[in-house]
């Protein structure tokens, strides 16, 4: 094989002696067993293929086996994990596709396009199955919001969030934001996308068919991004701003164009196999398409589209260059695929062919400049089983006592002050710079439990979110995990959807780490166990570690991102109180739980103990009695207890219906306790004073424990606990600290 | 009555209006590329919203130049119907059909949220079924509808009744809280609010129905047809 060798490039003998292959992130096992691999030394451009291909971002080296423990299948499920999206049946030959993906070190470093290529990256995985994306969330988290650091990056991620979805045309729904110390420097910007497709359309990335050409189409390819997924697996340092050149530039006009492109060649019925070139560009998505299909690949690089002169086949390689796909048609209709690109005004290139030996090989003036065996980029990276150990500061936590604290007597105080903490406010301030109306099908806009879109022609609507609580999961990583399941459930059912599935977004610090790496196993295994309870299997996500800072790893936060069905457009149902009379129903038991609590964090100034227990049959049970007395119309309006506890979540209803509340709370608890614990598994409802008699029946009858705590009426949120004034204030008041808090920081 | 839909690269709003002219008034409509060089079939023109041409140089600057726009601009002068909603009104200003200009939002972001506007001029034939005063609600979603024009076209507007919409709260500092105007005939309006995203209660509005039907009954009077309520 021909030796290309540019004047900057090391030698294949160079790469050995100086171990230049650390650089990319590639051990010296590794090393050797690519050279095993090759049958002799790889060159710079083979060495940089096999480091994106088995960096953690593409081979998830370390967390195969614990995503092994996630249930993948189930009755609804038309494919899991392994496409670029995986996709849930919801009936009449349609189905619901979905992902979640973290794009945190590019914004940690470039916050606007880090963010906005975040969601045109997630965008591209969605409509490469042919699905029609038809909306789209995000989960954040940053530092507190009153550091400078924290606010900039907060400021432009929703910025270049806004910028991207905005101009492509998919209305961003909902999703979620919390601020913590322990995310700053190291901000998550994980972006999910939802679409939409009939049964017969759904596409796979597989290069089949021998001899078949293989096309690129999308804007030309430049120097950005190269090894942005090796970037993204490693910690961020003190040099990490001088890795700025990893991270890519985003144009949602030109991902608009290659969207709509792609959906009619692949409504033409034509396509073969397709892919977006998501992380590690042409490498990844041409090694993928042909290892899922048996065969190799020929590229042609210099057919390859280029922005920039003389690039070299190694950059070309591991560019990141946005907006841009990969497909293989068969040759008789070569002419109508790129007809329909030629109209929209897109580069289409023949770039490669399809060939029998299983081999990826490149071809670049000339010269064969890289040849390397499908099967081993794709399959054979080395999979580890990181040591595991149980974390000094979980053994320390059993003994703290969180009831010791001294007992909070102005409790109206501890609520405006949870309502202005950055992660309960409104966040209105986010989402209105969001078009999450274009399309015209959102029925449920942000701001309640979760968002629902109307599946257009259908009595139908799709309920979306994302969920996780960090702090629990950092107090217990099993508990946490099992909570952040059931509670995007909550979500979903108090808006009126049955649950489908969830994909999650793993962000963790190091993996090297055997506390980081216990924080994971942990979290993994109660989130499987969740998912099997509630019956919502995984259908695919992303895994981001090295997300850690100066002080060490972030909470761990294994995002999860859930989908439910509204059978009728008649379920949907919302947090707001509806009309003065409504009765006021508690359904679960509350203990006095502050560990990892709001409460706890903004009172208190600690996060510490453990978090709220949670019982996965008593929240299944909750769940499906709740979404059954939706079903049978007996409820107005439904809202899952989260942060800042039962007066929070009172208070949230009062100040979206725009409408007081009187309560009497009956708990054997200290008031600040019965207030604000963060107790699983419980949800109000109001209902008309018609039907709570057999609202409050039906759930008694269900099993599910069920308080009579008040009615909707006036102007004042009014509670008493044990028949004991707690709160009272007027709900405007309210209204202004928890609205103004966010706008006020960021001033 | 046959209703055409605009659609330039990045037009994002072009599938909401079709779907608002089906379910208001069911009559014929089509998307209609950017490329077209007749719309001699068509009796109103809509150009929807968007990111025409990435909204790259300034928003509606490239769009004015397509060749389906000297089309649009025979139409606007035969008399028929045009309407131009966010990106679309900027395009018409662009284009020259409209007076004024649409600057970035006074807070520098992109709102979007419901918004409550005043009815100021119901002679146009896209707003008959409204009564002067009115409130409705529809929704804003952009980030340059800020309305602009020099002291001398705002004297004009309001001598000429051109003023057809004002926010009840000004959302990005317009001129004299504008929403939208039209042209002195009143057959080319522009508007930066959303009216195809009010058509829907279950959306969260239905306010903005009446501009839909308004333009068919327009259409029947003047071609002696019997009325819609």
């Amino acid at each position: 094989m021909a030796q290309q060798v540019s004047a900057k490039e090391p030698t294949a003998e160079q790469i050995a002696d100086q171990q230049i292959y650390k650089q990319f992130g590639v051990s010296e096992q590794e090393y050797e067993l690519i050279c095993g691999f090759l049958g002799r030394q790889p060159n710079y451009t083979e060495i940089g293929v096999f480091s994106v291909m088995w960096s953690e971002h593409c081979a998830y080296k370390n967390s195969k086996p614990l995503l092994r423990r996630f249930p993948v299948t189930g009755e609804r499920v038309l494919m899991g994990p392994g496409e670029g999206a995986g996709i849930v049946d919801i009936g009449d030959n349609q189905a619901v596709v979905f992902k979640i993906e973290s794009h945190n070190h590019p914004s940690a470093v470039e916050p606007y396009q880090g963010a906005a290529t975040g969601v045109g990256g997630i965008i591209r995985d969605i409509f490469s199955m042919g699905a029609r994306p038809i909306a789209s969330l995000n989960s954040l988290r940053f530092g507190k919001l009153e550091s400078e650091r924290a606010k900039y990056l907060f400021e432009h991620v929703v910025s270049g969030i806004a910028g991207y979805g905005n101009c492509i045309g998919i209305p961003t729904v909902g999703g979620e934001v919390m601020f913590d110390e322990s995310y700053e420097g190291n901000p998550l910007v994980n972006a999910m996308c939802v679409g939409l497709i009939d049964h017969d359309k759904i596409q796979r990335g597989v290069a089949k068919g021998i001899g078949n050409p293989v096309f690129y189409v999308g804007p030309a390819t430049g120097r950005d991004g190269i090894h942005g997924a090796t970037f993204a697996s490693e910690e961020l340092t003190a040099e990490t701003e001088a890795k700025r050149s990893a991270v890519q530039v985003g144009d949602p006009f030109m991902e608009k164009l290659v969207m709509e492109s792609t959906l009619e060649l692949i409504n033409s019925g034509i396509v073969v196999g397709i892919q977006d070139m998501g992380a590690a560009g042409l490498t990844c998505s041409s090694a993928e398409m042909a290892s899922k299909a048996g065969n190799g690949l020929e590229l042609y690089l210099d057919e390859v589209p280029q922005r920039e002169p003389n690039m070299t086949a190694y950059e070309m390689m591991l560019s990141e260059s946005q907006e841009r796909m990969l497909f293989v048609v068969e040759p008789k209709d070569e002419a109508q695929a790129r007809e329909i690109f030629e109209r929209w005004g897109v580069i289409c290139a023949k770039v490669g062919k399809v060939t029998d030996d299983g081999r990826l090989r490149l071809i670049h003036q000339g010269e064969v400049v890289g040849d390397m065996p499908v099967q081993a980029l794709v399959d054979e990276c080395p999979i580890y089983n990181k040591p595991s150990a149980v974390p000094a500061y979980y053994i320390e936590n059993e003994k703290v006592d969180t009831t010791r604290y001294a007992e909070v007597t102005d409790l109206t105080g501890a609520l405006e002050k949870v309502l202005a903490s950055p992660t309960v406010a409104s966040k209105e301030w986010v989402y209105s710079q969001y078009d999450y109306m274009v399309r015209t099908s959102t029925a449920v806009q942000p701001g309640s439990d979760a968002a629902v879109v109307l599946v257009d022609g259908t009595r139908k609507g799709l309920a979306m979110t994302t969920d996780c609580n960090g702090r629990y999961v950092y107090l217990d990583p099993e508990v946490g995990g099992r909570i952040a399941v059931s509670e995007a459930a909550r979500n979903i059912v108090c808006s009126g959807a049955e649950p489908l599935a969830i994909t999650d977004n793993l962000n963790f610090g190091s993996p090297e780490k055997p506390d980081i790496f216990w924080q994971m196993e942990k979290s993994v295994d109660g989130m499987a166990e969740a998912c099997r309870e509630l019956n919502t299997p995984v259908i695919g996500g992303n895994v981001s570690l090295y997300n850690e800072n100066r002080k060490g790893a972030i909470y761990p936060t294994p995002v999860v991102g859930m989908v439910g069905l509204v059978h009728d457009t008649d379920h949907i149902t919302t947090q707001a109180f509806k009309k003065e009379g409504d009765v006021i129903l508690l359904l679960g038991n509350t203990q006095a739980e502050l560990g990892g609590s709001e409460f706890q964090y903004v009172v208190h100034g600690v996060t510490e103990g453990r978090p709220p227990q949670l019982d996965l049959a008593t929240e299944r049970t909750l769940l499906q009695t709740v979404l059954s007395a939706i079903q049978q119309g007996l409820v107005a309006s439904a809202h899952d207890l989260s942060d800042g506890g039962l007066a929070t979540a009172l208070a949230e209803s009062c100040i979206s219906g725009n409408v007081g509340a009187s309560v009497n709370f009956t708990a054997d608890l200290r008031p600040d306790f019965a207030l604000f614990s963060e107790s699983q598994s419980r949800i109000v409802l109001t209902s008309t004073p018609e039907n709570a008699e057999r609202l409050a029946a039906y759930v008694r009858e269900q099993g599910v424990p069920v308080q009579q705590i008040g009615t909707v009426q006036g102007n004042d949120l009014n509670i008493l606990v044990n028949s004991k004034p707690a709160i009272a204030a007027p709900v405007s008041q309210l209204a202004k600290v928890w609205k103004d808090a966010i706008p006020c920081l960021m001033k | 009555m046959n209703f055409a839909v605009l659609v330039f690269p990045g037009s994002n709003c072009d599938i909401d209006c079709y779907k608002a002219v089906e379910q208001t008034v069911g009559q014929p409509v089509d998307y209609v590329w950017h490329t077209a060089t007749d719309l001699s079939k068509y009796d109103c023109i809509i150009v929807p919203g968007g990111f025409s041409y990435g909204d790259y140089l300034r928003s509606g600057a490239i769009a004015r130049f397509a060749p389906v726009m000297a089309e649009v601009a025979k139409a606007a002068a035969a008399g028929k119907y045009v309407i131009g909603i966010c990106n679309g009104f900027q395009i018409l200003t662009e284009a020259g059909l409209l007076p004024g200009a649409l600057r970035r939002n006074t807070s520098l972001k992109f709102r979007c949220h419901s918004s409550i506007l005043r009815v100021e001029n119901n002679k146009t034939p896209f707003t008959t079924q409204y009564e002067v005063g009115e409130l409705i609600d529809i929704p804003i979603a952009h980030g340059e509808g800020n309305y602009y024009c020099d002291e001398a076209t705002l004297a004009q507007l309001k001598q000429n009744n051109q003023i057809v919409f004002r926010y009840a709260d000004n959302p990005n500092g317009s001129v004299e809280d504008i929403a939208g105007v039209c042209n002195e005939q009143g057959n080319v309006v522009g508007m930066m609010p959303h009216p195809e995203r009010a058509v829907n209660q279950l959306l969260g509005s239905e306010d903005g129905k009446k501009m839909f039907t308004s333009i068919l009954n327009a259409w029947r009077e003047q071609h002696g047809a019997a009325s819609i309520g």
